[in-house]
């Protein structure tokens, strides 16, 4: 039983990231389409205040967090796991400028994945950011999601780091396929 | 067997413009702007017009990110124009953000390419716009309304009106002889660039 209700999507705690968010003065949120994030994507669609930028791959928006930075703005990223790999190179961007860089990571290739495909980025998420500087914050329940979430902000906006809060499928449902 | 590029560098037909000369005209007031610098020789290029300038964030590495930084920046400072100028090179390399700013449409952000047909900072091998990419008609074709190719002197004013007034996202090609870009030293402390940049932004 408590499989189950573990691996069913927790109601709520997205519409708190998202308060969170706007709370902390986030203004462009870029994203890649993707099931985990889509109830942050379908908010920020509908928020007036905010910029939505789809984007067509990961890299865009680490870019876009550079620009918004210099402009004043805040920003911040939505993407899956695998698209951290994407992003590699242009992380040197914020390291090298010492930009402040928040993003949301939905997880695949960990807790229950059932495609065999996401298991090679998924496992390498975190060694692949902590070789870019940037600091993974992980989330596996839903009780934990606003500290964590705070915290990072915090991190982020205050201290000017480069965090990466990392989404578990435990947190967001696993993917049978 | 595939078609393969000659060796050495060689100028396209119709391709007349000194990248010395076109650049500084297409950018015209450059305090009218702010402006991302791809890495390179548009660095140097950007550098020789506006000197080691506040206003100005270059690149020198990270290839691929001008054009997206240009629009975080745009979408940052809506009352301020933003001036992209980057290579074909680094442009090829991150072909879709030109999809992406085309869809947001922002109304402050112009980009200049400079289009020398190669890498030259890698040894001059050809890029793919010298063996028949149009990078103006995929601007075109991702939605960008706003474009135009500069070949010959001619056509400058029509370029740099578009980058200085366009209401939409704006997309100039200049087509230069693969030279030498201007020398310039670059500042290569990109966090420094960043609070320099950043302190000098006029109050909202």
């Amino acid at each position: 039983m408590d499989a189950v209700v573990e691996t069913q999507p927790a109601i709520g705690w997205q519409d708190e990231v998202y308060v969170l968010l706007r709370r902390n003065g986030i203004t462009q949120i870029a994203y890649v389409p993707d099931a985990g994030h889509s109830i942050l994507i379908d908010r920020s669609l509908a928020d007036p205040d905010v910029q939505s930028i789809a984007l067509t791959t990961e890299e865009e928006g680490v870019a876009l967090i550079a620009g918004a930075d210099l402009g004043g703005a805040r920003a911040v990223l939505l993407m899956q796991s695998s698209g951290v790999g994407n992003c590699v190179n242009m992380l040197s961007l914020i390291k090298g400028g010492r930009f402040p860089f928040l993003t949301l990571v939905s997880m695949r290739g960990d807790f229950g994945e059932g495609n065999p495909w996401q298991f090679a980025m998924g496992q390498a998420t975190e060694a692949v950011l902590a070789a870019m500087g940037v600091i993974c914050m992980r989330i596996e329940h839903p009780a934990d999601v606003v500290a964590t979430m705070n915290a990072a902000l915090t991190m982020v906006f205050k201290s000017g780091q480069a965090v990466a809060v990392l989404l578990s499928q435990r947190l967001i449902g696993a993917k049978p396929f | 067997m595939p078609r393969k590029p000659p060796l050495s560098p060689t100028v396209t037909a119709g391709v007349a413009l000194e990248r010395s000369e076109a650049v500084p005209a297409l950018i015209g007031r450059h305090e009218d702007f702010l402006i991302i610098a791809g890495l390179g020789g548009t660095a140097c290029d950007v550098g020789a017009v506006t000197g080691d300038s506040p206003h100005v964030y270059s690149l020198s590495g990270a290839m691929g990110a001008a054009c997206m930084m240009g629009l975080g920046l745009a979408l940052a400072r809506p009352q301020q124009r933003v001036l992209v100028v980057t290579g074909d090179g680094e442009l090829l390399m991150s072909i879709g953000a030109l999809a992406t700013i085309a869809v947001i449409d922002p109304p402050n952000l112009a980009i200049l390419c400079v289009d020398n047909g190669h890498y030259g900072e890698t040894g001059w091998q050809k890029s793919h716009t010298s063996l028949g990419v149009d990078l103006e008609k995929i601007a075109a074709g991702c939605g960008i309304k706003h474009t135009h190719t500069v070949s010959g002197a001619s056509e400058i004013a029509a370029g740099a009106r578009l980058l200085h007034e366009s209401n939409g996202a704006s997309f100039v090609v200049a087509r230069v002889k693969p030279t030498e870009p201007p020398a310039f030293k670059r500042n290569l402390d990109a966090a420094f660039c960043r609070d320099r940049f950043r302190a000098a932004l006029t109050p909202v």
